[in-house]
């Protein structure tokens, strides 16, 4: 069995070969289908920015469904599925559980995902992510989406089983790291999603093929978003351990405490997925009731953990940089960081967008009545570009330059571009999320081909001259955004073909693994009786700009038509 | 002791906790109350709140009482398409069909007075999207949503399909007036 692992001279961690070869194949077809959505979803925003209008109709609608489903499920996937054997297998040091069935589960994933991409061109399924019935797509489309979620579910029990023998071989003395245990969490909640995904999606092949004669639209709704929207908290969980991880692997940082952050990775466990009702606040046969317990998240316990996790994870890097010295006024350590380093820029845009941007904008449109300010408009992409892109892709793609030489031992290419790339990518991103959310307050609907009605017939709807602008703005944002994204695939793929190879006891210089600060450096690091002052404060600024946007979206609601 | 590695206690709920995150963690706590606490007080205070009367219903049955409506309060015929433009009387029922594409009849409210909305579709999902007052209400087949609206200014409304509804939805629109 020795044989079968190495020693990674740069990290000192023991990597089991099954398994890296594993997660090699899942990370190239996760960087691939960012690739393939990118390119949709660049026409996309040509389309929508409204002097260029680059689409015809079907083509919009069917490059809409295609971007949605490449970069939200298959990109995403197939990277925590990688991810989810580092944090079990490697950061364990054990053996990952059955490989083979591994390959099975990869197989049925890459299946699935090329079917997709395959049927969804045709042109018979541009029914967008969601194929709400009693809109049909194909049969193929709900069947690809069935193979790969099978493939994902076989994953994720891999790990489970990887963390049981890492358990019973005692590879590792008292419990799992906080990464790990992140991990877990992105796991457990991954499960409870696909079991989701199957409840809805296996009927609907079953009413597309006519085994079934109809499948209730509101029901279709709360199930299908069990699986849609829990999703989502995959990738939060997930990206989230990204960041603690990499706050050690810049900084050497420990987590502030080890008590707080894993509470705030259970509390997703148990309140994150019923919030998938925060997507049916504007959908009739529900109660109020019904509608503020979940959207709330059972009174905002989630929301919670995301605001502690917001704290702890740069709370954990300032405390680091004091201990390192870097221990005068308030902002020192975060001055003192490697900007240029990709692996800490992306991830540091990924948790200032994912917070202020997507965790402000989530909740006020989670709040029940505020949400029919909202509901379906340009809002709702701006949103989750911010959550999702920003804040997920973002932190996979940081970690993803330091993965390149611990996995695949190459060196990475074009260091200048890849220490551009995360600003490049995350300001262009952090553009389309403004802009959308912009027009969205402006009424303008999402999935829309022609907001001017020059079909209609003489109909037309005239938004304010601002939402014209603003998705000219977005169009440039994604350009701005997509030559980012692009220098990410070229700078990876240019890395593994032609990376210099680096040599089995080759160490890298600089250092990709930083050295821990001693206890004793953390002692009276700080100032005003806080060990990481800089990051209450800039905590408590987030606090106001949250508390400022919540109301003042009270306030626009109380001007429009009664409702009741 | 690293976030990569074995927490240093055996059992992590043993490990301390810092103080800035005491303090954080009571705001955020706190947040989370004053939070949780608006929506039922909007409820009680605001004037915002959507209802959740439904009905099953089936497009036919739906249809048909939309058309007795329409060949009651039918005031006058506009547009391109020639819709009758239906005015009830304040507090009375108004019926707003979604269908591929487009949203029948056109209605005419008076600033001030309540109507109560039957929204339903005849087809597949669509989205009632009220502009410019930005109201936004998903309208599904078989279900039946009763809404009542209490418009706060004259002029023409849009009401534009929202919710992706095939290759027409972009020409899925319809008209509000809202007069003295």
């Amino acid at each position: 069995m020795a044989e079968q692992f190495r020693t990674c001279p740069d990290t000192g961690l023991k990597i089991h070969l099954p398994a890296q070869a594993l997660m090699k194949a899942n990370a190239v077809a996760a960087v691939v289908f960012l690739l393939i959505g990118g390119i949709y979803g660049l026409m996309v925003g040509l389309t929508r920015w409204p002097a260029v209008h680059l689409l015809p109709a079907d083509w919009f609608y069917l490059t809409l469904t295609a971007h949605g489903l490449n970069v939200l499920i298959f990109w995403m996937i197939f990277f925590e599925i990688a991810l989810l054997y580092f944090v079990s297998s490697v950061l364990l040091g054990c053996r990952l559980a059955t490989p083979k069935i591994g390959w099975v589960a990869f197989g049925l994933m890459v299946v699935g995902a090329l079917l997709n991409n395959y049927i969804v061109l045709t042109g018979t399924s541009s029914v967008m992510m969601t194929s709400y019935v009693p809109m049909e797509a194909h049969p193929l489309f709900y069947l690809s989406l069935i193979l790969f979620a099978v493939g994902a579910l076989i994953g994720c029990f891999i790990f489970f089983g990887t963390l049981v023998i890492a358990k019973a071989e005692k590879t590792y003395e008292g419990s799992v790291s906080l990464v790990t245990f992140g991990g877990i969490t992105a796991a457990i909640i991954a499960v409870f999603t696909i079991v989701s995904g199957a409840i809805i999606l296996i009927p609907t092949l079953l009413w597309s093929l006519g085994f079934i004669a109809d499948i209730d639209s509101l029901a279709y709704r709360l199930i299908w978003w069990g699986f849609g929207h829990s999703s989502q908290q995959i990738n939060v969980s997930a990206h989230i351990a990204v960041w603690y991880a990499i706050a050690a692997i810049v900084f050497g940082a420990k987590p502030m405490s080890e008590k707080v952050s894993r509470m705030a990775f259970l509390m997703y466990i148990l309140f994150l997925q019923i919030a998938s009702v925060h997507h049916l606040l504007a959908d009739p046969g529900m109660s109020s009731e019904f509608k503020m317990f979940n959207t709330s998240y059972a009174m905002y316990l989630a929301v919670m953990a995301s605001m502690v996790h917001g704290l702890t994870v740069p709370g954990s890097i300032e405390a680091a940089q004091r201990a390192k010295g870097f221990n005068s006024g308030l902002f020192e350590w975060l001055r003192r960081t490697p900007w240029g380093n990709p692996t800490f820029s992306g991830m540091f845009i990924s948790l200032v967008g994912f917070g202020f941007l997507g965790g402000i904008s989530g909740v006020v449109m989670g709040a029940e009545q505020i949400n029919v300010l909202m509901h379906n408009t340009l809002y709702v992409p701006g949103h989750f570009h911010a959550t999702v892109v920003i804040g997920s892709t973002l932190a996979f793609m940081a970690l993803t330059y330091w993965l390149v030489p611990v996995l695949f031992r190459r060196e990475i290419v074009m260091k200048g571009l890849a220490s551009w790339q995360p600003y490049l990518f995350g300001f262009g991103m952090t553009g389309v999320a403004l802009f959308l959310m912009g027009a969205g307050t402006l009424g303008v609907p999402r999935r829309h081909w022609d907001i001017t009605f020059s079909m209609t017939g003489g109909i037309v709807h005239e938004f304010p001259a601002a939402a014209n602008t603003l998705l000219a703005l977005n169009g440039l944002s994604v350009l701005l955004a997509v030559i980012g994204g692009a220098a990410f695939c070229v700078i990876i793929v240019a890395s593994l073909l032609f990376g210099r190879k680096l040599g089995d006891e080759e160490k890298l210089d600089p250092p990709i693994m930083a050295s821990q600060p001693a206890d004793a450096d953390y002692v009276g690091i700080g100032k005003f009786g806080s060990t990481v002052p800089g990051t209450l404060v800039l905590a408590l600024v987030f606090f106001v700009s949250f508390a400022l946007y919540y109301f003042i979206n009270w306030k626009y609601l109380a001007e429009t038509w009664g409702i009741s | 002791m690293s976030t990569l590695s074995p927490p240093k206690e055996r059992l992590w709920w043993k490990e301390p906790i810092d103080r800035s995150e005491l303090i954080w963690v009571s705001i955020v706590f706190v947040w989370g109350l004053v939070m949780s606490f608006m929506m039922p007080y909007w409820h009680v205070t605001g004037n915002q709140n959507l209802s959740n009367e439904t009905y099953k219903t089936t497009p036919e049955s739906f249809m048909a009482r939309t058309q007795a409506n329409v060949d009651q309060y039918t005031i006058r015929h506009e547009g391109p398409r020639d819709y009758p433009v239906v005015k009830p009387p304040p507090g009375g029922d108004v019926y707003m069909v979604s269908r591929l594409w487009d949203f029948w009849p056109i209605i005419e409210l008076q600033k001030g007075e309540s109507y109560r909305f039957h929204l339903s579709s005849m087809d597949w999902q669509h989205g009632f999207s009220l502009q410019p007052a930005n109201i936004n209400i998903q309208v599904v087949p078989k279900y039946e949503h009763v809404v009542t609206f209490t418009p706060n200014a004259i002029g023409e409304y849009s009401v534009i399909c929202n919710e992706y509804c095939g290759i027409g939805h972009h020409m899925m629109i319809g008209k509000i007036h809202v007069v003295e």
